[in-house]
């Protein structure tokens, strides 16, 4: 996984509420066996008329939204199923940070663990950040995930939380299973503690 | 534990599970059951595979294809027409394969949906830890396991450490009470419970079932409730063990059996919420204001007894949810104030891990029985498993149905989304027993009403929307 520290870049708009990962990939995108170029499927139905020409008036079709690496939607984006292909198609089309009022859990879990940091903040700062993007190209907006701030384009300086352990392996890029797997003694330890107390619990041959 | 202050039912597991907690708080939570699927785990592999790792525990993983499977004609998976299909499926039998992992064959009789086989074969069982990667993993909370959906990253983690890490949710208690009326299902509950508390209503929370209408329940109910707990954004949803589970436990081909049988009743009774345990948030129902229930926009959520009327986007105060609902109207071409009642269907579809038991075909058959399905409608029945397939050939339920005009197909999540070859066209609509009905979810441009499987018997019988109290 890729560190995050500091980024600069486009901050797209996409003011809806519920925005479901059916919405950011759909399903019959999900039929791959890779993670990457997943892409150009990203937002499928908004993104593409029914023809499969670009949809003019969808924001990422839009300059200089086209380069866009910051996503500003409103409430639950990522709601419904527990696809990674959705925030694979973030990444894959450029985007490593959404600021929203607040996320489904699944999704935010699985944006961590590929590098793309979600950042929750109130409604009315995203409507700012929201107003801030019609500076087109001027709208660069830097997401300082050490500092903890979003700064607008303006150089306003909005704090954000985020919990230390999440913040901690963005900053250094780590491996989440290499660090559990130091712990291996401690889950050793548990198994054979749960074979005594619920031997009871059926394992399945191959 | 020292035992002293009352806890919840998820603080209890969640107690259990943990192997250590890190300096923040984060948690490593042992996992006790990991259910694998083609969709989600071929990244999961692979990054085993790069990284020289193997399963920690196969023995506690079971792996079957369900989404990609079509629903008649061949379905091994060389037989599958669709080629990413295809290769999906053929790269997990390779998969389990090379790392060891128990699989169901696709044409074992206990194939069949992820959340439907697992409490089918006793492989879901009361305070224990499952996972998949899948959200409507959430159904085994009904046998009172803590059960999440998990991503691929964390399903590759649980492979390579048999645990996550995690931070502990809060407690949603949604307790609701009182006699069930005629015609409604625990479908139509938790329909309700999603229109009060709203799609993120659950979020960052693990919800607790509690109250009398939920103890009435079979497990079949309480799965449906449980399953669709993540249309609400909770984490899980839970339903206390108590003797209806330990009766539909007992038997099953992996359930603890004779001695330890009874070790793990004895076990999983003292798992329920301890009096005076803290929820941090209550939610009350009563069945009396629960009425056969249908959604009529692109979420959960937008939900209204049947026999109520389309909303007016003009009566919402808020400009941005204005919009939406309308664009919700738009896509599914309604006009606020329609009554639903006088909406046509195209299809039907009776299936899905939310209604795919053998109660739910029961509950399709009975409505059926003796009546045909509308003219220029097409019915589908996919039962969520082989084995519930062949009960319900055992019982002549599928004689019934094909005798009404439904199409009898084998298992698999079918129209539940867009991924094997039942799908909706665009501008079809349906009324489907599944639990999302997202924007193009069953296909591209296709309009998904939610239902239970009387009322989407009732509707396929009379070509629209029917309160299924009036059909007798
Ligand atoms: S039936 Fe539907 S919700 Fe259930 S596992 Fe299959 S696709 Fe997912």
């Amino acid at each position: 996984m890729d560190k995050f520290t500091t980024l600069t870049g486009i901050a797209a708009p996409l003011p809806m509420q519920n925005v479901d990962t059916d919405k950011v990939i759909p399903a019959r995108f999900l039929k791959t066996i890779k993670r990457t170029g997943l892409g150009v499927h990203l937002f499928d139905a908004m993104r593409y008329n029914n023809d499969g020409s670009e949809n003019p008036e969808f924001v990422l079709n839009q300059e200089p939204f086209r380069k866009a690496e910051i996503l500003i939607a409103h409430e639950n984006f990522g709601c419904g199923s527990s696809r990674e292909h959705a925030p694979w198609a973030l990444l894959d089309f450029g985007i490593r940070c959404i600021i929203a009022p607040d996320f489904a859990d699944i999704f935010f879990n699985n944006s961590f663990k590929n590098g793309i940091l979600p950042v929750r903040l109130p409604r009315a700062v995203c409507d700012q950040l929201i107003e801030d993007s019609k500076l087109g190209g001027n709208a660069r907006v830097t997401v300082d995930l050490e500092r903890q701030v979003v700064v607008r384009p303006n150089g306003d300086e909005i704090p954000f939380e985020i919990d230390p352990f999440r913040k901690n392996l963005m900053l250094n890029g780590l491996d989440d299973i290499g660090q559990t797997l130091q712990h291996g003694t401690a889950i050793d330890g548990y198994e054979a503690g749960k074979k005594q107390s619920q031997p009871w619990l059926p394992t399945i041959a191959a | 534990m020292s035992g002293s202050a009352p806890r919840t039912l998820f603080d209890k597991i969640w107690d259990s599970h943990v192997v250590e907690r890190l300096p923040d708080g984060t948690c490593i939570l042992y996992i006790d059951r990991h259910l694998v699927h083609e969709v989600t785990s071929p990244q999961a592999f692979e990054g085993l595979r790069l990284a020289g790792r193997k399963l920690r525990r196969p023995d506690l993983t079971i792996a079957v294809a369900d989404h990609n499977i079509p629903t008649k004609g061949p379905r091994t998976a060389n037989e599958i027409q669709e080629e990413d299909s295809r290769i999906q499926v053929q790269t997990l039998e390779a998969n389990v394969k090379a790392f060891g992992v128990p699989y169901i064959p696709i044409l074992d009789v206990r194939q069949g949906i992820v959340h439907i086989i697992g409490p089918e074969l006793g492989l879901s069982l009361p305070g224990t830890t499952i996972v998949c990667g899948d959200s409507h993993t959430s159904t085994h909370g009904a046998l009172g396991a803590l059960a999440f959906g998990i991503g691929t990253s964390e399903v590759e983690h649980v492979m390579a450490t048999q645990t996550l890490l995690q931070s502990p949710a809060k407690n949603l208690r949604i307790d609701v009470s009182g006699t069930l009326g005629l015609g409604c299902s625990a479908k139509d509950i938790v329909l309700a419970i999603i229109g009060k508390i709203t799609t993120a209503g659950g979020t960052g929370h693990v919800i607790e079932f509690t109250g009398d209408t939920i103890r009435a329940l079979d497990m079949a109910g309480r799965m449906t409730v449980s399953n669709m707990s993540i249309e609400a954004g909770a984490k899980a949803g839970l339903i206390a063990p108590d003797q209806t589970t330990f009766d539909y436990i007992k038997g099953r081909e992996y359930a603890p059996k004779g001695e330890d049988f009874e070790r793990a009743v004895a076990y999983w009774k003292t798992l329920p919420t301890d009096a005076g345990a803290r929820f941090d948030t209550e939610v009350f129902l009563s069945s009396a204001d629960i009425a056969p229930m249908v959604t009529w926009g692109t979420t959960p959520g937008q939900v209204i007894p049947v026999t109520g009327v389309v909303p007016n986007p003009m009566d919402e105060p808020d400009e941005g949810k204005r919009a939406q609902l309308q664009r919700m109207l738009d896509y599914m071409a309604l006009k606020p104030g329609q009554r639903m009642t006088d909406v046509p269907v195209d299809v039907i579809f009776i299936g899905s891990c939310t209604n795919g038991r053998i109660e739910d075909i029961r509950a399709a058959a009975q409505v059926a029985k003796g009546r045909k399905v509308a003219d220029g409608v097409q019915a589908l029945v996919v039962p969520g498993s082989g084995q519930v397939k062949k009960q319900a050939e055992d019982e002549g339920l599928d004689r019934i149905l094909l005798e009404a005009g439904f199409e009898w197909r084998d298992p698999c999540c079918s129209m539940c989304l867009g991924m094997n070859p039942d799908k909706l066209t665009p501008g079809q609509r349906s009324a489907s027993t599944s639990n999302r009905n997202f924007e193009g979810r069953q296909g591209i441009g296709g309009r998904t009403h939610l239902v239970s499987p009387a009322m989407a018997a009732a509707a396929a019988v009379t070509g629209k929307f029917t309160d299924v109290r009036q059909l007798g």
